[in-house]
């Protein structure tokens, strides 16, 4: 057995994750063993209009965070361009509280691997690059051997498992950024740039990495397209709920007794992921918030967690299915504390490029700071919610919205909790 | 400048791999594993990359100044990375790297007067889940406690072919 990171719970739908703990599942020969390439061979017989309507039909959405609908993500690539079409993995995971890219490339770099050349046969692409966040160097090597192994095995370079079709697939390193991991950021960065985001349109699709035609998409999105070519679109949409197709690899974080990534088919209620999946919250203490998907996302107060979790229902909630990370708060948490680390963060991370993002996002930080410290005045709570306001949709990319969405939650949904910093006596205790 | 043989095999390769006339491209991995060997970005090495990728020093300096992993100055031999983000936080973080503070005796960004280690508040690395989280160089820790730093950082070894970073 693969030493996994955390136990697998019995109420996972494994579909991504199947291969997770198998020994050697990294290696080609394992992934042969167990159904590997055969998504491959099947859509090698498929005409490419035909490749993205499984995914259509599949109901798959993004899993960066976005959730945009990959089919339809992929229709846009003008399969006719006379220019190279180039496919580029996300795998820049560093969405606070996401931590699933990385058990999908540590545990089955081949499903990865045969999503990406699935999805280049679909937009006729011969060459793509998985663009891997610096830190994760580990998972660069690995990917390099995974790579090294498909290319020597012929399922990668020329003439690809006899079928004179070839396809060339690289990794390639970043260097600390989380604003790489929005689309046109990741590609100014590809390019040798500084990540800074594109002006939209045109849209990676029409003009994406130099100039040409881009498909891009997510480690868990590229990942889950084996299983929905094998076992046909219908299938994996038929595990989630309309519009939401299949599973997602849930990272659960925080306060709860058995954290770990779990995959769960979409649609699964929230709650009994907290309670059943991870193993509830310790010390038998009540739960206070809940982050559903990421830093970026607007957080849920407890009595709003008796949710399903899918893109659309946490969307009508004021939320955000986002990147798949879930943490979890007990009541005993200082919600003015987060508000500040999460600001720290997005205060950190802007690349300063759109003045909105660079100058809120360090007066959001700096208001906080001052709370913390012991000076909040009354006026601040306000100030918090109305600079928050300010930032929304003034950006070029959703750094600016990502800062003040979880911060105008906090400010109108745990009010209670920056009343004893508005208090300097209270402070003194 | 010239680096070690598997470096100028790797650098080879990766000039190759990016399309006809954008070699560009190979400016912030080729920063990023040629810092590990030099110990820092210094500007030879500045204009070194920029000569091997076909642009000016100023358009390498600049994306050194991007990057949170890209150091001007030289790290320790084992960089300690302490995530203090969201999911760390909640469950210890923040005093795990005051203790860390507190045992090398120096603070964000700072090396120790020895050389042996820097230490840095990471933002989120991507273990959430196993958290809190420690990274030194290249390598994870997780469910870190201030017993289980203290003896990682103890434990570390002198040979100066252990650590990823200063290889």
């Amino acid at each position: 057995m693969t030493m996994l990171y955390n136990e697998p719970s019995p109420l996972e739908t494994r579909v991504v994750s199947k291969r997770f703990g198998l020994p050697n599942s990294a290696s080609l020969d394992t992934f042969l063993a167990t159904g590997g390439f055969e998504a491959f061979h099947k859509a090698r017989e498929m005409k490419p209009e035909q490749i993205i309507e499984e995914v259509k039909v599949s109901a798959l959405r993004g899993r960066g965070g976005a959730g945009f609908p990959t089919g339809l993500k992929w229709s846009f690539v003008p399969r006719n361009s006379p220019k190279p079409k180039y496919i580029i993995v996300n795998a820049d995971e560093s969405e606070p509280g996401t931590c699933k890219d990385r058990l999908l490339m540590e545990y089955d770099p081949h499903q990865l691997i045969e999503g990406i050349l699935i999805a280049a046969l679909a937009v006729d692409s011969h060459a793509g690059y998985i663009y891997i966040r610096g830190e994760y160097r580990y998972l660069i090597e690995l990917m390099d051997r995974a790579i090294a192994e498909a290319y020597a095995k012929g399922y990668l370079g020329k003439n690809i498992a006899g079928t004179g079709w070839d396809f060339d697939l690289y990794t390639h390193s970043g260097a600390g950024a989380y604003e790489c991991g929005e689309e046109t950021a990741l590609l100014d960065s590809i390019e040798g740039k500084r990540g800074i985001p594109r002006m939209k349109p045109p849209f990676p699709a029409v003009a994406g990495a130099w100039g040409c035609p881009t498909l891009l998409n997510n480690v868990e999105t590229f990942s889950a397209v084996p299983a929905i070519i094998r076992d046909g679109g219908k299938a994996f949409a038929d595990l989630g709920t309309p519009k939401n197709g299949g599973t997602r690899l849930v990272c659960i974080s925080g306060h709860v007794n058995k954290p770990g990534v779990y995959e769960l088919p979409l649609g699964y209620p929230m709650m009994k992921a907290i309670n059943e999946v991870a193993g509830g919250i310790p010390h038998g203490r009540k739960l206070k918030a809940v982050v559903p998907g990421g830093s970026s996302c607007p957080l849920l107060r407890a009595e709003e967690c008796d949710i399903a979790m899918d893109y659309d229902t946490l969307a009508k909630a004021g939320s955000m299915l986002g990147s798949g990370g879930m943490v979890v708060m007990d009541e005993t948490t200082d919600m003015v504390r987060v508000a500040l680390r999460i600001m720290r963060f997005y205060a950190h991370e802007s690349c300063g490029w759109c003045i909105p993002c660079r100058e809120g996002t360090a007066w959001l930080r700096k208001i906080l700071s001052r709370m913390v410290e012991g000076n909040g005045r009354r006026e601040d709570v306000a100030l918090l919610g109305e600079l928050s306001k300010n930032m929304l949709g003034r950006t070029f990319c959703a750094l600016g919205d990502a800062a003040a969405m979880p911060t105008m939650s906090i400010v109108e949904k745990f009010a209670e909790d920056f009343e004893k910093y508005l208090v300097p006596e209270a402070v003194l205790v | 400048m010239i680096f070690s043989a598997p470096l100028e095999e790797k650098f080879a390769r990766m000039l190759a791999q990016y399309p006809p006339g954008r070699q560009r491209s190979a400016v912030v991995p080729m920063l990023i594993y040629a810092q590990d060997e030099v110990g820092s970005i210094t500007k030879e090495l500045i204009e070194e990359v920029a000569r091997r990728c076909g642009v000016t020093p100023l358009q390498v300096d600049e994306v050194v100044g991007y990057y949170s992993m890209l150091h001007r100055k030289p790290i320790g031999k084992y960089h300690v990375q302490v995530c203090t983000n969201i999911s760390c936080q909640l469950v210890g973080g923040e005093e795990l790297y005051e203790h860390a503070k507190r045992k090398l005796g120096i603070g964000h960004r700072e090396v120790t007067r020895d050389g042996r280690f820097s230490l840095e508040e990471v933002e989120c690395i991507g273990a959430c889940s196993w958290a809190p989280a420690v990274e030194i160089n290249y390598d994870f820790h997780h469910q870190v406690t201030a017993e289980k730093l203290d003896q990682l950082l103890d434990n570390l070894p002198d040979s100066d072919h252990q650590g990823a970073a200063n290889k």
